[in-house]
């Protein structure tokens, strides 16, 4: 089975393709929200769910110290443990604002990670369908919805 | 750049057929410092020979053979050299296909040494 999941199926093969060649073992793409587009290496929807919400609000925190510094934007964050490294970026695309967190090991480094994510965003970019015109939240769709995602990223 | 990493590296781009010359970070393959022609992509050369030095390494490990001390890459229209210095940095060099190894390898143990 197929480790690499998408909501949304345009973020699919440019995802599958950064797994491949920057060697992550999780990755995870969202809105600023935290809402989720596609995800590689999760196994649990409750971990997808924390670390969506955990790097939505890394940064939104990260956001402003950026603006206290009267930088002109939040790009990318690293952290390098022992064993693992996380990568947290923002970039743009024409349907707004989204978060990549990306999770590697000893096998990788920063330096690939963020070599492949630059075509990573590229290809998101390219791949990116026009925003969908808004349309009243209801109730019943919102389950639906959510209840498709979930299928979407887990096959359940 | 500091001076340091400035004059080892000038030292190995002086050999004739070298394009350019780069100390990168071993595990994160990141660039410390670079002197290199135009059109190089310094980034993108630090990320992947960090990564096939680290794998050359595991492979040496696991051949029993110890640490690699020089690992030379020809390719058809160029060549990638690289010497890991004992400060866990990695010497990484882009030449010409026909540039003179021996006296490469020589500037590059060096430099590696230089840097330790």
């Amino acid at each position: 089975m197929s480790q690499t999941r998408a909501v949304e199926p345009w973020a699919l093969e440019p995802l599958k393709r950064f797994v491949a060649e920057s060697g992550a073992r999780l990755a995870l793409l969202t809105t600023p929200a935290g809402q989720v587009i596609a995800q590689h290496g999760f196994t649990r929807a409750v971990d997808v769910m924390s670390a969506a919400a955990l790097g939505a609000a890394i940064a939104a925190s990260t956001a402003e110290i950026v603006r206290l510094l009267e930088e002109p934007a939040f790009r990318a964050l690293a952290h390098q443990g022992y064993e693992h490294g996380v990568f947290l970026s923002r970039f743009e695309t024409p349907r707004g604002p989204m978060l990549a967190l990306v999770v590697y090991g000893t096998d990788s480094s920063i330096g690939l990670v963020q070599l492949f994510f630059e075509e990573l965003v590229r290809e998101l970019v390219a791949a990116c369908p026009a925003p969908a015109p808004p349309r009243p939240v209801l109730a019943a769709d919102f389950e639906r919805d959510l209840n498709d995602s979930l299928a979407a990223l887990f096959g359940r | 750049m500091t001076g340091g990493y400035q004059a080892v590296l000038d030292a190995v781009t002086r050999v004739r057929g070298v394009r350019g010359a780069m100390l990168v970070a071993g595990d994160d393959g990141l660039v410390v410092a670079e002197s290199l022609m135009e059109g190089v992509k310094g980034n993108a050369v630090a990320a992947l020979a960090a990564s096939l030095a680290k794998r050359f390494r595991r492979a040496s490990e696991a051949a029993h053979c110890g640490q690699p001390r020089f690992l030379h890459l020809q390719a058809s229209e160029g060549t990638l050299l690289a010497a890991p210095a004992p400060s866990g940095m990695l010497l990484v060099v882009v030449a010409d296909a026909d540039v003179n190894v021996g006296l490469a390898r020589l500037e590059m143990l060096k430099a590696a040494e230089a840097v330790a």
